[in-house]
């Protein structure tokens, strides 16, 4: 991963052991406490974070309670706030970025973890590496200058012509839309999966590749039907983490997905992501409710990242435990 | 990690160094439509009074509201006034109220790109409503072609654009539509961000400009700088004395004068529909809003001292940037008002 | 049978090499979007970029140099905040803390990680903005900062963990107290992988653009000090990538180069500190 560096991959947090003999000092009293201090306010900040979200929402909550998820009208004039549209935006942009990113991302993977050499690999995977840490505020400039134009003037027109008789590529092109928002995050995203796989597939165990390949099958036999599956859990995992990145990503969509609460069958359409909308009103919602609902949003995609990031970690550690429980074995 | 902090220290000590000066920084917020002029007249401004410095970001109307309504800027502005709740909200909250001080005169324009249509389009009331309501989706329907013999228009639908941030472009838009359709004021109403009935939004006037621009058939509006500057064509508005009229400097002056002698203590005038055969409709004022209390004197008086300086040399300089400048009366009017900023 | 065979080698050879393209196509999108920065925003870098304030729309010249400073800035803070916190943070966890505190605080801060940056600016508003009624520097470092906490205590509590036990035992068996091995021994040993994890997380924070557009605000001129808002790099991309006017369009191009530059330029640097370092198992 480019934002975390994790020399211990695969270990459980909680193996090992480190406590050594406690030896009775002075010194190591006020050591523990001044930095259970710094570890408690962790928690501290977690939990005042996610009660400002509960409380900053109250008055939406209550009244439009789960209306606010299933309708669709967001009105602030009139005070009617529905977040249909925008949950409708989060998760089809997320979608398409994942059907573009997942077969690259994995494809990159196995190259970088089966086929090339170790310093290929650990070169193009610093490289990776690096595109991770692109800021998103620079894709979307890219997506609004380069991405948008080319969109508009020759990939949706052909898409309609090729595929125009299925209604997601139907209706004007105007380039910028869920379709554009969603190759922009595909982008971004390629770079999680990548990392995470490819640590993934280099935890299964040697042993196993060697039996498929001793028993006449291909290479890529042995790839795709040995090691891939060996590792799905945590290829699954690292697929999990890049929604949560994709459901959360603010600049890149709100600079290309058009910014219109609607929902339309077309992915040419415009749209409006849950991150998006919170980074264009809430500097300028004058009304208490209308804070309300978009911090109520804010609350929503929480929930959201938080979920899918606990499935992605379970699974990735499930199956770094497998690995090496059968390395032992 | 002792190497860091020493280059840590090293970076605290040049900021320090330049904060050391005696500048007073006033933050403002609010429309983007005046920005270029505003952030003009601050340079302007500063030159002369290099003491002060006045920080303007260009949010858009509702931010500015919000924001100074909050407290977290000195001042905010805005293309349309605050609604009374607006006003209640901020009294409660501060103990005092805020004023309006109109800065500027511009134009909101209806834009179009019609492939094979070079003609200058010409807009009833009705036409523009049925357009943005949905009711009128073919560009060669009668409400449309009535107004514009002799052009031939196509038989393809219509593409609507409208802002998708809440806006005072927008404000004034849908207010003038709220002013000359019943059915538009009881179905969506006024305001800085409603509620669209059809069609596609743009982020800020380049969000509309570049989907106009890059889709045949579609119509946007965008304020008349931001049409003039992109070269984009743009349509007469049949006003209220029947004529049909182009936005431009005297049309919107024209639209200023009838509303300047009604002018309101409070300065919340909508100028949209205005009367006078050669004023044109989509005009609006665009204000600073400003407490009617400072804690800091200092803070205040450098701020008063900008709004006199923009009411008397600033607006020399507003027709360079195609705004319309304010009528005398008006500009006395605020002279006086300005007192009351204590 | 042949035949069959043929065709599962083919199979193979065609789908490694498919891989392979993948990789490479997502190599060459990091060169591509670098190029396109340095094609529009190249030429547009100069030594007014760097040294100047922005001017007007219409007047030509004018650079950055606040917003670079402002990054700058807000970088520091976040980092005087967010890195004792989770440095002492993870201190606790690897060297005192019984097992169901250390889920607790760890499970804390993997949360904290996945929160997206637009929702750590909603908490920071409320929290470092609202209560004091101004925008300010303080208010975009602490939003910063949050978001280093959970990367700095994660990575360096996998760091101390990896200090190898023989180095804590002799420590130990000479007499030192468990405070005095920590500080002597252990986090010196772990010390290379540590700062890493620091710069990695400046630099993920660094291009942060959502939490700042509700603290840090913006600023047209000097910021007045810590407690006035601040330009910075990203928020100036934000909006005159977004702006009408062409001037912008590229000086927009050119603070991107900058911010990318700078951000890629940290990732090396760290990366390079923990290759050379001792301490660290692949």
């Amino acid at each position: 991963m480019a934002t975390t560096t994790s020399p211990a991959h695969g270990a459980s947090p909680l193996s090992g052991s480190r406590h050594f003999v406690n030896r009775a000092d002075h010194g190591d009293e006020i050591a523990r406490v001044i930095t259970f201090i710094f570890a408690a306010s962790v928690v501290l900040i977690t939990l005042l974070l996610v009660l400002s979200l509960w409380q900053g929402s109250a008055l939406a909550r209550h009244k439009f309670g789960f209306s606010f998820f299933v309708t669709q009208v967001w009105d602030p004039n009139a005070g009617i706030f529905g977040a249909l549209p925008f949950i409708y935006g989060t998760l089809v942009t997320a979608v398409v970025s994942l059907l573009i990113a997942v077969p690259l991302g994995i494809g990159a993977a196995i190259f970088l973890a089966e086929l090339a050499p170790a310093r290929v690999s650990d070169t193009l995977e610093f490289f990776i590496d690096l595109l991770a840490a692109v800021p998103s505020v620079i894709y979307g400039v890219l997506g609004i200058f380069l991405i948008v134009p080319l969109m508009r003037s020759y990939i949706e027109p052909a898409l309609k012509k090729t595929l125009g008789f299925i209604p997601l590529f139907q209706g004007p092109a105007y380039g910028i839309g869920f379709l554009t928002a969603g190759i922009v995050l595909a982008v971004m995203i390629i770079p999680y999966i990548i990392s995470v796989s490819r640590e993934v597939l280099l935890s299964v165990p040697r042993d196993q590749r060697e039996a498929a390949l001793s028993l006449g099958a291909t290479r890529w036999e042995s790839t795709w039907k040995v090691v891939v599956p060996f590792a799905r859990t945590g290829i699954m995992g690292s697929i999990f983490l890049a929604l949560a990145r994709a459901l959360g990503e603010t600049m890149a969509v709100t600079m290309v997905i058009g910014n219109t609460p609607q929902i339309s069958a077309s992915l040419f359409a415009s749209g409006y992501s849950i991150a998006a909308a919170i980074a264009n009103e809430f500097n300028e919602a004058s009304s208490p409710l209308h804070s309300q609902a978009l911090i109520e949003l804010g609350l929503v995609l929480f929930l959201l990242t938080f979920i899918l990031n606990g499935i992605a970690r379970l699974l990735i550690i499930a199956t770094s435990q497998r690995g090496s429980g059968t390395a032992n074995a | 990690m002792k190497r860091f902090a020493g280059i840590a220290l090293v970076v605290f000590g040049l900021a320090a160094a330049l904060w050391a000066d005696s500048t007073l920084s006033i933050n403002g917020a609010g429309a983007s439509f005046p920005n270029p002029i505003y952030t003009k007249w601050i340079a302007d401004f500063q030159k002369k009074n290099t003491s002060i410095q006045i920080n303007y970001q260009s949010i858009g109307s509702g931010g500015g509201i919000k924001q100074v309504t909050e407290g977290t800027v000195d001042f905010g502005a805005s293309d349309g006034p605050m609604n009374d709740d607006q006003l209640k909200a901020f009294q409660d909250k501060h103990g005092f109220g805020i004023l309006h001080f109109p800065t500027v005169l511009g134009a909101v324009v209806p834009s179009y790109n019609i492939p094979g249509v070079n003609a200058e389009l010409n807009f009833t009331p009705d036409a523009l409503a049925g357009i943005y309501l949905g009711k009128i989706t073919k560009w060669n329907d009668p409400a449309i072609a009535g107004a514009n013999s002799g052009v031939k228009l196509p038989a393809d639908d219509i593409v609507v654009v409208h802002r998708s941030d809440g806006s005072g472009t927008s404000y004034i838009w849908t207010d003038y539509l709220a002013k000359v359709s019943g059915d538009w004021k009881t179905k969506v109403n006024k305001g800085a961000s409603v509620n669209w009935p059809v069609g596609l939004g743009g982020k800020g006037n380049e969000g509309v400009a570049g989907v106009v621009k890059n889709t045949p058939d579609s119509i946007g509006y965008v304020e008349l700088i931001y049409a003039i500057q992109n070269k984009m064509p743009y349509g007469k508005v049949r006003n209220s004395a029947g004529t049909f009229i182009k936005a431009d400097l005297e049309s919107v002056t024209a639209a200023a004068a009838g509303a300047a002698k009604g002018m309101p203590e409070d300065f919340r005038v909508s100028i949209t529909d205005a009367p006078g055969k050669t004023a044109y409709p989509i005009s609006s004022f665009t204000w600073l809003l400003i407490p009617q209390k400072f804690s800091d004197a200092a803070k205040r008086d450098a701020l008063k001292g900008f709004v006199k300086w923009m009411l008397a040399d600033g607006q020399n300089e507003v027709e360079a940037l195609s705004y319309a400048k304010l009528p005398k009366e008006v500009i006395a009017m605020e002279l006086k008002a300005l007192n009351n900023v204590q | 049978m042949n035949a069959r065979l043929r065709w599962r080698k083919f199979l193979s050879n065609f789908m490694l090499t498919m891989t392979g393209v993948c990789a490479v196509v997502s190599v060459a999108v990091l060169f591509f979007i670098l190029g396109c920065l340095v094609y529009q925003g190249g030429t547009s870098i100069n030594w007014n970029f760097f040294t100047k304030l922005p001017v007007p729309v219409g007047e030509t010249g004018g650079g950055m140099a606040n917003a670079i400073v402002g990054t700058g800035e807000l970088l520091i803070l976040a980092t005087l905040f967010g890195v004792p916190i989770g440095f002492f943070g993870a201190v606790y966890l690897a060297e005192f803390s019984g097992s169901a505190m250390a889920f607790v605080v760890r499970y804390a801060a993997d949360l904290l990680n996945g929160v997206p940056s637009i929702v750590i600016g909603i908490f920071a508003y409320a929290v470092a903005v609202h209560p004091f009624g101004h925008f300010s520097t303080y208010a975009g470092g602490f939003a910063l900062g949050l978001m280093m906490i959970p990367i700095t205590l994660r990575s360096t509590e996998e760091f101390l963990l990896a200090v190898p036990r023989t180095l804590r035992e002799g420590a130990m068996a000479l007499g030192a107290s468990k405070w005095k091995t920590i500080v002597t021994v252990i986090v010196p040993a772990a010390y290379r992988g540590i700062l890493t994890a620091i710069l990695l997380a400046v630099a993920r924070v660094a291009g942060e653009t959502a939490p700042l557009l509700f603290t840090a605000f913006g600023n047209t001129y000097w910021s007045k000090g810590l407690k006035d808002a601040t330009s910075s790099l990203p928020a100036v991309i934000y909006s005159y990538a977004l702006s009408p006017y062409d001037d912008w369009h590229r000086q927009a191009w050119a603070a991107g180069l900058v911010l990318l530059v700078l951000v890629l330029v940290i990732n090396i640097v760290a990366r390079g500190i923990l290759s050379r370092g001792i301490s660290v198992p692949r």
